[in-house]
């Protein structure tokens, strides 16, 4: 409901200038934050809800808050250039250089920081959404599989289960030779290790 | 926790998929949040309509927040800047708080429900004055509107909008302004005020338009002191500077009347100092003295009557319209443990509406603040709720003779925090309330098991979550195998101190200290520091942990001192001495007594240093190390930092054989015109550095230069002081110096052309960080300086080894003129930065991570390897094997690195960081207005299973192996049978 009336709002007011001059060395400094409506809906600021949102001025030397279509001001600053910076939880806003002009002081003079990307208009958008959480994987029999445990069970059945039919493949000649030799060495046979094994 | 064997395939595993985060559901496993918002200032009441009570509270913190009124819980909250001072807040419609900040020059509308901003607007005026605000019913053009006077300038702003509706300018220089007056259902407001201290000015304005209607002004024969006190809508009372006289001022129509009354006719003696104190209470005003405080009433036309006069500690509440015609207002007086709230109706002193008694907690101090609200009971009488503010900065409401609710608002403002071990887990004590038996044991791990198995019903994630939230194991009042239980002792600005607990961060003790109490020879007490005193390991056991609170009674550096040594394990303040001298520098030396009592040296203003504790036994221990104590002092003002040793006994006073005068051995003097010192930093001194040398690519060996007395300067240029935008980036510089604190020598200069502060700085092994901002660029910027041992790079040569002709036993010492040589490199970072730590482990051996604190109030774990002037844009095959990131311009910002994930740390001030038992981690707590605690563990917790770890899985898959190899065992067994039937 606020995002609709802001989209109108912003087309009236872009041509008017965002800086205005109010005594002759200390400036206004108006501008929007937009977060679009596909972002937000999964973040943590719900859509049109901008209360925790800050706008910070030079390293937090003023604070400000957003109203509820996004606007924001800075009041009294002095010529200068200038950093304003968003604090949003779930966004990754840029820094962006404001120019205050003395001279003209219907100039409008920002760029982002990050990118060097000028803006014709302080409307300032998040460059990301930030997720803060890891994602936990869905349970798949892959990630079961892929455990520590999962690899040792796998493991065994494979020796378990794989090896004979190896051994089967095996010409029934060479099989013997080889059983006989492995007698003959003393290397015990699984069922020889285990107790009930011992017997025979 | 201590299945080691499965320990290495675990590693092994886990480390394929580089997770360093949190999942959702592990919120609150091992870290805590609590929010504050600091010492109460002004509390309006939402109580009218149906739905949720509320309070709105503006504290002295600048923060703007409303509370439950059923459970003191925070609705929401918003902190404004750190010049944003809230003069004044009221709700107007019922649907808004109205605040007025920055000396009366912004107003702004917050919706009551969700604390969203409706709107802001800018007021300015002629010029600085008091700023008054004032909600009225009154309707302008429609609108419901404000009467806020500010800066000389009284406006009208409308409530829906926030549009300035008419101004009206009070240009006139010596006129001071101190009230703002609607008398009830008029349309013409009074502005009264002082014009020169001795003349008394009155304004009567039309509401509707702003006109001026009558204006008169009568002078006085003497000055008038401080506030007015409204008596009634017509009437002000007001004392002259010598304390002599009171005069009560009716207005009626603007027709000025006044009466004085010598103070000498109402009381014996004469009042001194005196302050009227600001209240609204119609016919009553009250004036305070510094023994008393003294009710008096007005009668008719300016007749004076003394009601009471206490000479307990009283603060009254303003008046509080309870029906139509009729005030009310509460009083709170302390009497040995208790306090009695009493409320009174505002036309008879005599008859209390309520009068109540409440048991409150000495460690609470005295009432500093009350606000009252009515409520209608069942059967249709006047009930009354408090909302007290106490000396320790916590915030109580008192409903029907009890405690309903209290916040530990003092936790807001903490000054330093240290940590204490709890007590070791003794035989014949029972700890933990319940101990889990062995069917509970396996019916979590099922539930955790079908947790992992995603088969768990929404009510078995609930019991999950519970289980793991609420474990006992965590919040054990004893000392644990990994030293994540410990106790984080915090002095706050209200001179109290807090025991937390690591585990669930509640409150174990808390003590208001006797030593930063307001007393007669100590006016202004503030606490300083607090170093841990006493911390017993091995031949005091018996003993319990204690600490050192250090304080001094006054703002200057060279006021007397005062310190207080406090068991850790009781909040017990078993002693406390005032000092004779002042306390400008806090040095704990690195040696114990035979009670482990560490040695202190404090150092007062005259560069004397006194020796704690005053026993013989300390004078002994000290004596032998006499020659190795150095110091320094950084003197911000003037550039000059300054090197010391100790020369011999005081020379002065002979009986104190504790004392030793200094004698300066090297002073740097930068030169004032160019320079100017902004921030310093030093390694921490319980840092553990695992190994001088550092094992680079091809084999080849680097030597840190490690050393405990590194000392990091940074200067800025005189005019770039100042905020970013004030200078252009010609004007302005950056120097970094490296020192030596114990010769004086200057191991690195560096200077970043177009550069300027705030920096913040951190100083740990051979390295240190800052943080700035570059001008040219006009982003901030990350550097990096190591500094490495040029002497000890001969020893790679194996024979000389072999012949023993090497340094590598040599001791590092100051005494040696090291040759170092120092690596840097620069990074831009894309937020402001508040704090910065570095990551702290018991043996140094776990790589370290940086702790960003960021404008945003977010806590950012930066891997250290981002920050190696190694770095370059094609890093050779040796250099990637060794873990050298490719070189980029910025760096990266992770969000699932914040280790405060989706919480702020509002207002954050620092952070600390303590080593656990287990190398791998570190306890990280980071204060502000909130807390926060959590476990980090910068390289995985490598040495321990985690919390999620499945045992069941590890049962189950136990089982499975046991069976197959049962069914393999048949299996083989039928075939052996088979084979030899054949």
């Amino acid at each position: 409901m606020a995002a609709v009336t802001p989209l109108l709002l912003l087309l009236l007011l872009s041509s008017a200038p965002s800086f205005s001059s109010e005594s002759r060395n200390a400036y206004n400094i108006n501008g929007r934050v937009k977060i679009p409506q596909g972002l937000g809906t999964k973040g943590y600021a719900l859509p049109g809800r901008m209360s925790n949102v800050k706008v910070l001025l030079n390293g937090g030397q003023n604070i400000t808050f957003l109203r509820p279509d996004g606007y924001f001001s800075f009041h009294n600053i002095p010529a200068g250039t200038h950093l304003i910076e968003v604090s949003a939880i779930g966004y990754f806003f840029s820094p962006v250089r404001v120019d205050v002009s003395a001279r003209n002081p219907g100039k409008v003079q920002a760029a982002l920081t990050e990118n060097r990307k000028g803006l014709s208009e302080l409307v300032l958008e998040p460059l990301r959404e930030e997720q803060y959480y890891e994602i936990r994987e869905p349970f798949s029999i892959m990630s079961l599989l892929k455990s520590p445990m999962g690899l040792m069970v796998g493991f065994m059945l494979a020796v378990a289960f794989l090896m004979p039919k190896l051994v089967e493949n095996m010409d029934p000649e060479e099989m013997r030779r080889a059983q006989e030799e492995m007698r003959s060495q003393g290397v015990p046979s699984l069922s020889s290790l285990l107790p009930g094994g011992a017997m025979n | 926790m201590a299945i080691m064997s499965f320990i290495f395939v675990f590693f092994f595993f886990s480390s394929l998929q580089p997770i360093l985060s949190l999942y959702e559901d592990q919120v609150g496993l091992m870290d805590w949040h609590q929010q504050y918002i600091g010492k109460v200032k002004q509390a309006v009441f939402h109580t009218h309509k149906t739905g949720r009570k509320r309070v709105v509270a503006s504290t002295e913190q600048n923060i703007i927040a409303t509370l439950d009124l059923r459970s003191g819980e925070i609705f929401w909250r918003h902190v404004l800047g750190p010049n944003d001072v809230v003069d004044g807040i009221d709700i107007a419609l019922g649907k808004y708080v109205i605040t007025l900040s920055s000396g009366g020059s912004i107003l702004r509308a917050w919706n009551l429900p969700d604390g969203q901003m409706v709107w802001e607007s800018s007021l300015h005026g002629p010029k600085h004055s008091k700023s008054l605000l004032l909600t009225t019913n009154l309707i302008i053009e429609k609108d419901n509107s404000l009467i806020v006077f500010s800066n000389g300038r009284l406006n009208a702003v409308s409530c829906i909008d926030g549009e300035v509706l008419w101004k009206k300018d009070f240009e006139e220089e010596s006129l001071e302004v101190q009230q703002v007056i609607q008398p009830p259902g008029s349309d013409f407001i009074y502005v009264v005020g002082f014009a020169a201290s001795s003349q008394f000015e009155t304004y009567k304005i039309n509401a509707k338009n702003g006109e001026l209607l009558k204006h008169e002004s009568t002078a006085f024969s003497g000055r008038f002191s401080g506030e007015v006190s409204l008596v009634s809508s017509e009437t002000v009372a007001a004392l002259d500077s010598t304390g002599s006289i009171l005069l009560t001022i009716s207005f009626h129509n603007g027709k000025i009347s006044s009466q004085q009354t010598p103070v000498s006719n109402l009381l014996e003696d004469s009042l001194g100092l005196a302050v009227i104190i600001h209240s609204s209470v119609t016919g009553i005003f009250a004036i305070k003295t510094d023994a008393a405080t003294i009710f008096i009433r007005v009668i008719g036309e300016g007749k004076l009557e003394v009601v009471e006069k206490t000479n307990h500690e009283t603060v009254v509440s303003d008046a509080l319209t309870i029906s139509e015609g009729q005030q009310a207002f509460a009083l709170v007086q302390h009497a040995g443990s208790n306090i009695h709230l009493t409320v009174k109706p505002a036309h008879d002193w005599d008859s209390n509406l309520l009068k109540e008694s409440i048991k409150m907690d000495q460690q609470r101090g005295f009432v500093h603040k009350v606000f009252i609200n009515n409520y209608i009971r069942t059967d249709r009488s006047h009930g009354f709720r408090a909302l007290i503010v106490m000396e320790d900065h916590s915030l109580l409401l008192l409903q029907q003779g009890a405690i309903v609710w209290s916040r530990e608002d003092g936790l807001a403002s903490i000054i330093d925090v240290t940590t204490s071990e709890l007590p070791v887990e003794k035989a014949g004590v029972s700890v933990a309330k319940v101990e889990l038996n062995l069917f509970e044991w396996l019916k979590g791990h099922v539930l955790k098991l079908k947790g992992t198995l995603m088969l768990a019903t929404p009510e078995d994630i609930a019991a999950i979550q519970y289980m793991r939230l609420k474990s006992s194991e965590k919040s054990k009042m004893t000392r644990d195998h990994n030293g994540f239980r410990k106790l984080l002792i915090a002095l706050t600005r209200a001179g109290k101190l807090f025991a937390l607990h690591t585990g669930d961060g509640r409150i174990v003790w808390s003590h208001l200290l006797q030593s930063l109490h307001k007393s007669e020879s100590c006016r202004q007490p503030i606490g300083l520091n607090l170093h841990q005193w006493q911390v017993p390991h091995h031949h005091a056991l018996d003993e319990n942990p204690s600490v050192l609170v250090v304080g001094r009674c006054g703002p200057s550096s060279d006021a007397l001192g005062v310190l207080s040594l406090v068991d850790s394990y009781t909040g017990k303040e078993f002693s406390s001495l005032r000092l004779v001298h002042s306390v400008a520098q806090v040095i704990p030396l690195p040696y114990t007594d035979s009670t482990e009592q560490r040695l202190h040296l404090l150092i007062d203003a005259d560069k004397h240093a006194h020796l704690y504790p005053k026993t013989p036994e300390a004078i002994d221990i000290f004596q032998s190390e006499f020659s190795n104590v150095y110091w320094y002092s950084v003197d911000d003002d003037n550039g000059i930092i300054k090197g010391y040793a100790l020369k011999t006994k005081c020379s002065g006073n002979v009986a104190d054989e504790f004392c030793f005068d200094s004698r300066e051995l090297w002073s740097i003097v930068l030169p004032s015109e160019s320079e100017k010192i902004i921030t310093t930093a030093t390694r921490k001194l319980n840092e553990a550095v695992h190994t001088q040398a550092k094992l680079i690519a091809d084999q080849d060996v680097m030597y840190k230069y490690i050393s405990s007395n590194l000392l990091f300067v940074a200067t800025v240029a005189p005019k770039a002081s100042g905020e970013i935008g004030s200078v252009t980036p010609e004007e302005s510089w950056l120097v970094v110096y490296l020192i030596d604190t114990v010769t004086g020598r200057v191991l690195h200069r560096m200077t970043h052309h177009g550069s300027q502060g705030p920096v913040q700085a951190v100083l740990s092994e051979n390295w240190v960080v800052y943080h700035y901002f570059n001008l040219r660029a006009h982003r901030y910027e990350m550097s990096v300086i190591e500094i490495y041992d040029q002497s000890r790079a001969d020893n790679k040569d194996v024979w000389k080894l072999v012949v023993g002709n090497h340094n590598l036993t040599s001791p590092v010492s100051s005494y040696s003129r090291a040759e170092v040589i120092t690596k840097s490199q620069s990074y831009f970072f894309t937020h402001s930065l508040k704090a910065i730590a570095v990551t702290l482990t018991v043996k140094g051996i776990t790589s370290k991570q940086l702790l960003i604190g960021t404008i945003g109030d977010q806590v950012l774990a930066l891997d250290k390897r981002f920050l190696d002037p190694r770095r370059s844009v094609n890093p050779t095959q040796a250099e990637r094997e060794e873990g050298i990131i490719p070189l980029t311009d910025s760096l990266p910002i992770i969000p699932q690195s914040y280790i405060t994930h989706s919480l702020r740390v509002e207002g954050l001030q620092s952070i600390i960081t303590v080593a656990a038992k287990l190398e791998s981690t570190t306890l990280v707590f980071a204060h502000g207005l909130d807390l926060f605690f959590t476990h980090y563990a910068p390289s995985r917790t490598y040495d321990s299973l985690t919390e999620d770890f499945s045992y069941a899985l590890l049962l189950i898959t136990i089982v499975a192996l046991v069976a197959a190899i049962f069914v393999t065992w048949i299996l083989s067994q039928r075939k052996e049978l088979q084979d030899r039937w054949r």
